[in-house]
């Protein structure tokens, strides 16, 4: 064999990534991972996108991952730089995101000893990954990166953190390529289809349910199934709600579509639920965000929980009928036993129960009153929607701003509505945007956001100008951390605890200064052609910082421990 | 209500604390834990012994279950089981009198006598935790206890029934 085919340990790192397709990686260089910086300088296979702290770049991957299905990819050098990446991670796991960081470490010899840089990055992240490696020979490197690609993407995705030790990247030593792309782990086997007498009982439910609602999660758009859920959903005439992770998995157009559920949903959603015989539960967890108060909730139906993770399935609501297997795999045996037993499609079944959610639905629960002066943030969004006619990927950070664009703004397609779900991450939407428009240059990538969240990484700018990612980042400024704001209104009378942000910085100048177009909108009349302004500058990253109305609330909302459907349909007006 | 729990699992760095770390996380608790290789040195055994419930347990399970290096997981509590526990006990033996009653209870419980100093006996024990803990009562009113050592609890199912790979 010639040298040539002999490879460092860093070499042998950005070949694995070569040989699984990896198209990015998003990182930040330092002392321990330098010799795979050198590797990757030496190879044009996989770009490397330099961010201004690792957190972001672990955002950007997840937000490349949740638009394209692609793993996404972090490095980070030995202690602060793993440490920075661990927010991400955890926003990762809890959203159930394939994701692989390459964490470098000190050299072996000095692991333990406290050296310059050191964190035990394995341990740190145990609880928030789905596994990891430590890796300590270099000939074991494109087997870990195989593995680990494997397990991040099976299953119920997550990250998978391999730890590497500088000594093993060393360019000195050199040995051959060898990689087995479909990696056998003897303990790890996902169960892909569902158990043939629990599909049996749920079919029996389905057909013989009065009030059916099906409520699906983020398990569907990570799965790409929505056109099985669509086919589901009409074949049974059944009304579809989905969860915040979950928007876009059903057409939000959709006629049966019935809203976002759970602490902002819609009221029809959430009284569905609650009035339902049957709730069919397909990728979805029953995140308290949704359920309200357990004791309370949906205590007349049966439950039918989909889900690839058996944990998921009575952890916090228990299932009458527990169905472990992939949304997609099982949804199709479904719909074959309703094949087999003869069930036909009937646009009138369920018709009691559609006029019963037709007469919640006129409640119209996310209306809301405009003003002359003072714009509300849900005309934003509208805006948003009608000059992207719903085509654009939609990133949202935390608070209001998110609660808002998921209620007003229909997702017609999985994939395009990037947020934080079950973290609540704020600094997620702006680097989030910058990884789907990597993946997308040509999409509109709109990142939905507020005061308080833009500024936790905002020194993401300067990426953008180095890369061109022309995102449109629209800001809903209501000078206050509006979701905290908001519940200090509600539940401690009004005492606005650091709540409210004293010297924002002008954003306009800001963008500015980072090179961008910066726009400010303080009137309700110069709203619409600013949205239209920043969406028609394809090639100038566009920050829209929209002065809104600091006094509006999130409505409907649901109340303190109550059943899913006790909420405030607005301002102490109870549904 | 206490449960035994036997978790096969890859003998692998780390694989332990991923587990410990489980109980933690989710509020779980551990009463006691053994671990060691099995015959086969690629396989490490635990033996957690925990209390709960059986909605508690369940998840315990399938958490444990879901941990990428572990193979298989079992509820010797549901069945036919033995458990064993060893315990190491020093005890103060001054007197003649002590020292011959301390070898009697050790005969008594089958326990035995495995170092011997000026001052001290230490007795080895095994068999089921409450058989430990009678013995070391029954030591405590004839002497002075100078130190325990236990292990956690031990088990396997009875009859054909194992868990291996």
């Amino acid at each position: 064999m010639s040298t040539q085919d002999h490879y460092c340990g860093a070499q042998l790192l950005t070949k694995s990534l070569a040989e699984l397709n990896v198209e990015f990686i998003f990182g930040y260089p330092g002392g321990s991972v330098l010799d795979i910086y050198d590797a990757i300088f030496q190879q044009d296979k996989v770009s490397h996108i330099l961010v201004r702290h690792e957190q972001a770049a672990t955002h950007m991957a997840d937000g490349y991952t949740r638009a394209t299905g692609k793993t996404g990819v972090v490095l980070a050098t030995s202690g602060p730089g793993n440490t920075n990446c661990v927010t991400g991670i955890a926003n990762a796991y809890m959203d159930s995101i394939p994701m692989v960081v390459l964490a470098g470490q000190v050299p072996s010899n000095l692991i333990g000893g406290d050296a310059f840089q050191e964190t035990d990055i394995v341990g740190c992240s145990r609880p928030i990954v789905k596994h990891s490696f430590n890796c300590r020979d270099v000939n074991e490197i494109p087997n870990v990166l195989a593995k680990a690609f494997y397990l991040a993407e099976t299953g119920r995705p997550g990250p998978v953190v391999i730890e590497l030790p500088k000594d093993i990247l060393n360019p000195n030593v050199k040995v051959p390529f060898h990689m087995d792309k479909t990696p056998h782990i003897r303990s790890y086997s996902p169960t892909v289809k569902g158990h043939g007498k629990q599909i049996r009982k749920a079919v029996e439910s389905l057909v013989n349910a009065e009030r059916l609602v099906i409520y699906s999660g983020g398990g569907i758009v990570l799965s790409d199934c929505s056109d099985t859920l669509t086919e589901l959903v009409e074949r049974l005439n059944a009304p579809c709600t989905n969860t915040l992770m979950g928007l876009g998995g059903i057409s939000g157009l959709h006629p049966n579509f019935i809203g976002m559920l759970g602490m902002h949903g819609s009221v029809e959603a959430n009284k569905a639920m609650a009035n339902a015989d049957v709730i069919l539960a397909l990728g979805a967890r029953f995140d308290d965000r949704v359920t309200n108060k357990v004791e309370k909730f949906c205590p007349n139906a049966t439950i039918i929980h989909v889900d690839i993770d058996p944990t998921s399935i009575s952890k916090t609501v228990n299932a009458h009928i527990p169905i472990v297997g992939y949304a997609d795999t099982v949804m199709k045996q479904i719909l074959a036993k309703l094949d087999a037993i003869g069930h036909q499609p009937n646009s009138d079944n369920f018709a009691h129960w559609w006029q019963q959610i037709e007469q919640w639905r006129a409640l119209n629960s996310f209306s809301y009153q405009t003003d002359a002066e003072k714009i509300k943030p849900q005309q934003v969004v509208e805006a948003i929607y009608k000059h992207t006619q719903g085509d654009a990927y939609i990133t949202s950070d935390v608070g209001q701003h998110q609660m808002f664009a998921a209620q007003y703004y229909p997702f017609k397609e999985p994939r395009k509505w990037i947020n934080s779900g079950g973290l609540g991450t704020m600094g997620f939407g702006f680097p989030a945007a910058m990884g789907v428009k990597l993946a997308f240059p040509e999409a509109d990538v709109v990142c939905i956001t507020g005061d308080g969240s833009i500024q936790m990484n905002i020194q993401e700018l300067s990426t953008c100008l180095q890369y061109n990612l022309p995102v449109v980042i629209v800001s809903l400024n209501n000078r206050s951390l509006g979701m905290v704001r908001q519940w200090q209104d509600m539940l401690y009378d009004g005492r606005h605890s650091s709540s409210y942000m004293e010297s924002l910085p002008d954003f306009v100048k800001l963008a500015e200064a980072y090179g961008h177009v910066g726009l400010r909108v303080d009137h309700p009349d110069q709203l619409d052609d600013a949205i239209k302004q920043a969406l028609s500058m394809k090639n100038r990253l566009v920050f829209v910082d929209v002065l809104v109305d600091e006094t509006e609330h999130v409505y409907p909302m649901q109340m303190r421990f109550g059943a899913i459907d006790d909420m405030w349909l607005r301002k102490g007006e109870k549904v | 209500m206490r449960r035994i729990l036997s978790v096969l699992l890859e003998n692998e760095p780390g694989a332990l604390s991923r587990i410990v770390g489980l109980f933690s996380q989710r509020a779980f608790n551990i009463d006691s834990l053994n671990v060691a290789p099995t015959d086969d040195p690629t396989l490490s055994r635990i033996t957690i012994s925990t209390f709960g419930d059986d909605q508690v347990l369940e998840q315990i399970t399938k958490q444990v279950n879901k941990l990428v290096d572990v193979l298989k997981v079992s509820d010797l509590t549901e069945r036919q089981h033995i458990e064993r526990e060893l315990a190491l006990i020093k005890v103060l033996a001054l007197t003649s009198r002590t020292r011959t009653e301390v070898a009697r209870l050790s005969d008594i419980f089958h326990g035995n006598i495995v170092d011997v100093g000026k001052q001290v006996y230490t007795l080895a024990i095994h068999g089921k935790a409450d058989k430990i803990s009678a013995f070391i009562d029954a030591l405590r009113n004839e002497t002075d206890i100078v130190e325990v050592v236990r292990s956690g609890t031990l088990g396997i199912a009875r009859g054909e029934k194992a868990l291996s790979v």
